[in-house]
């Protein structure tokens, strides 16, 4: 496949449209009636030209439950979402707490070569929350890992959350935190609420979130560490981080599309496919992180996508696992619950579905803006299309999508990754 | 009537009725006769699906179905297939291949027979699930004050316990709630789910205030692994506060009544002498059991063959 490439009548941001050309990785032109004989030409118009996205809370299972994603199929799924760098989370089997498991991840991911992957280290050995993981040494890798997760669980231990916030001070890192006080959700199966009691499930509250990140940024500002907070899903967590954005503390945090879209209405049939954690809140709580996204308190939305095979949904409630995917309708929710809802506009999707996050993951080439000589990371979205989702249809090997059957606005036509496409006209290249 | 019984807010108040009513025709026609058993059902199969030990739950719809003339499979769960690692969902179609007509299931998971349902034809009878609902043991108790009282509309019921984690309680307040009843639920409000105020209900945390104009009194069982979780500090401050002992009961209005689903922990949530006196209603709750759950399978299952 050629990397020279015309894209022709394209709209930056949804702003006025231009020609676009793209050589040797990079944005080489950008300007009205662009001619170049030897380029791949791509008619654009209609379409809008943004960053290519980035996304900070990926789970692609691999290694360890490839029968649900691998990084192959995973960094499809994100290609086609309009993804051009995703973050790896660390909660695989093994866990990737030491340098080892981060380069293989990050081998895997070059060896797909759709996305960049960023592996996400794992704070503490094992998830286990009791012992620092070799931090340094994933960072000194060639993964390079910036971010630190045990996600799926909290650093619920305040003195070691308050040592590894310090000590990746050392390398400019950044711990993520899954906030989720564990004492207050033993058990827990849905947002605790007046559907959990009427439902029987076993509550999971607000507070439990909330309490952690309180406690975070607390933290975060007495040593004067970098905070970021993952998946935020309450009105009182918006709150919290505003209040300690104001005072100064380096806190960022994300949001789900799901959290964006969803709410615990949708527990109601027992449907596991609603199963999630942190789990869907109230339309208060949506409306509340709709708000916070669009006014920036939330830095950047965050997919948290989850595969899970199929015997791990298609069961009880509460033996099911929690999560949903997320990378290929993304940008769709997004688009529904943002744009149209005239809460941002595309400049401010792009900050926060790929200029922050790839800033907060510290992704040099990601997150740029669409200029000469920054690099062709780049989606082409049609804005006018609605479409039904349709489970299978999916590129993830996992099929656990809230969305089946539900029309979406928007869709990705086409991506590039340095220049070259990795989709074009919907399709995955490779 | 719908094709489930899954929760009790299935049953809008003609439903509820029709139930009660088909309940008092069994028990009529049975009456005085020596073979208590009807040909309703012949040929039908009905399987008593039970993940969870329930022996007088499972034994009551197995003689209310065996009643009907229906042939009844018990599937215990527990240290069969499904220990093994069958999910429900193949459990499931086994036994819609088998031509299973109705599956009455216990299960600790809320919800469970909602799945169930999604992946059978034949009607799913919710038997219990987790701390959700168990929707016949709510139409049991009202047959039971319908008998004891004559009526169900503006009677006062005051349940008392364990209502976060009682599927009894949330049917009956469901139940009791379409016809027409007037609901106090007592309990230490750890004991209260989150929620609670948008129930149909009053909501009391001193049993003592409340007895008095309380036509039913409804116990619930206090299990045994609330004990040690700090929902209370001990069973014996919980029995002290909200234990129906004979001082309490004396001071209830002359005609009410004391209930209690079973199985007792007597001594804690009731005392000897309230359980075995005249208010109490446990043994009958027991028979009534029977019939309300042959009128249940009559009616989801009677009739037009599908």
């Amino acid at each position: 496949m050629t990397s020279l490439w015309l894209i022709r009548g394209v709209r930056p941001y949804g702003e006025d449209p231009v020609d676009l050309l793209l050589r040797d990785g990079a944005i080489a032109e950008v300007g009205v009636g662009l001619v170049d004989n030897d380029a791949e030409v791509l008619d654009a118009g209609g379409l809008i030209a943004l960053p290519g996205l980035v996304d900070l809370h990926t789970h692609l299972r691999e290694p360890g439950r490839e029968d649900a994603e691998t990084v192959q199929t995973g960094s499809r799924a994100a290609a086609l979402g309009g993804f051009t760098a995703v973050h790896a989370m660390a909660n695989t089997d093994p866990v990737a707490d030491t340098a080892g498991v981060v380069e293989q991840v990050w081998r895997l991911g070059r060896e797909a070569g759709l996305v960049d992957v960023a592996p996400v280290g794992a704070v503490t050995v094992g998830l286990a929350g009791t012992q620092l993981a070799e931090l340094g040494a994933m960072a000194d890798s060639p993964a390079r890992v910036r971010v630190f997760s045990d996600d799926g669980f909290c650093v619920a231990d305040p003195a070691l959350m308050r040592r590894a916030l310090e000590y990746v001070k050392a390398f400019d890192g950044v711990i993520a935190q899954h906030a989720e006080e564990p004492r207050l959700t033993q058990g827990a199966q849905m947002h605790e609420g007046v559907l959990s009691a009427r439902l029987g499930l076993a509550g999971w509250p607000s507070v439990a979130e909330e309490a952690i990140i309180a406690r975070d940024v607390l933290l975060a500002a007495h040593v004067g560490s970098r905070l970021h907070v993952c998946h935020v899903s309450t009105r009182g967590s918006v709150d919290i981080v505003a209040r300690a954005k104001a005072d100064g503390v380096a806190v960022t945090c994300e949001v789900t599309p799901h959290h964006l879209l969803l709410t615990d209405e949708y527990v109601t049939g027992y449907d596991p496919l609603f199963k999630v954690n942190p789990p869907l809140r109230t339309a208060d709580d949506v409306d509340a992180l709709r708000a916070g996204l669009a006014d920036g308190t939330i830095d950047a939305i965050a997919t948290d996508h989850a595969p899970h095979a199929m015997e791990d949904k298609e069961c009880e409630w509460a033996m099911a696992r929690p999560g949903m995917l997320g990378l290929e309708q993304a940008l769709s929710v997004a688009v529904e619950a943002m744009i149209e809802t005239g809460l941002l506009d595309w400049r401010g999707l792009a900050d926060r579905m790929s200029v922050r996050p790839a800033r907060i993951g510290q992704l040099d080439g990601h997150g740029q803006p669409l200029e000469v000589g920054r690099p062709a990371n780049l989606v082409l979205v049609d804005p006018d299309v609605r479409r039904v989702v349709s489970s299978a249809d999916l590129a993830s090997r996992a099929r656990n999508t809230p969305y089946a059957q539900r029309e979406l606005p928007a869709r990705v036509v086409a991506t590039f990754l340095r220049g070259r496409p990795t989709v074009l006209d919907g399709k995955a290249q490779r | 009537m719908k094709q489930h019984l899954l929760s009790a807010a299935d049953l809008d108040l003609g439903d509820a009725t029709l139930i009660l009513d088909t309940a008092a025709q069994i028990d009529a026609a049975l009456a005085g006769r020596e073979v208590k058993k009807l040909p309703t059902l012949r040929g039908r199969t009905v399987v008593n699906l039970f993940f969870e030990d329930s022996t007088r739950t499972r034994i009551s719809f197995e003689l209310a179905a065996k009643r009907l003339s229906a042939d009844v499979i018990n599937f215990a769960a527990k240290g069969s297939s499904v220990s093994k690692g069958e999910s429900l969902k193949d459990t499931a179609l086994t036994l819609e291949a088998m031509g299973a007509d109705a599956i009455v299931c216990r299960h600790s998971a809320s919800g469970a027979p909602h799945r169930l349902a999604e992946w059978v034809q034949g009607s799913v009878i919710n038997a219990g699930d987790g701390t959700h609902e168990h929707p016949t043991q709510a139409l049991l108790d009202a047959y039971t004050i319908r008998r004891r009282l004559g009526r169900l509309d503006g009677v006062r019921v005051t349940i008392v316990g364990d209502v976060l984690h009682s599927r009894v309680a949330r049917s009956n307040v469901l139940l009791l709630d379409t016809l027409g009843a007037q609901i106090t639920l007592v309990a230490p409000p750890t004991l209260l789910p989150v929620g609670i105020g948008s129930w149909p209900v009053e909501v009391s945390y001193d049993l003592d205030a409340v007895l008095v104009k309380a036509d039913v009194v409804m116990m619930l069982r206090v299990q045994q692994e609330r004990m040690n979780a700090s929902y209370f500090p001990s069973a014996r401050e919980y029995s002290r506060r909200y234990g129906l002992d004979a001082r309490r009961m004396a001071v209830l209005p002359e005609d009410a009544i004391v209930m209690h689903p079973g199985p007792m922990n007597r001594g804690m949530e009731i005392a000897a002498e309230v359980a075995d006196s005249v208010r109490s209603t446990i043994v009958e709750q027991v028979s009534n059991g029977l019939s309300v759950r042959m009128a249940v399978l009559y009616l989801l299952l009677g009739g037009d063959s599908k």
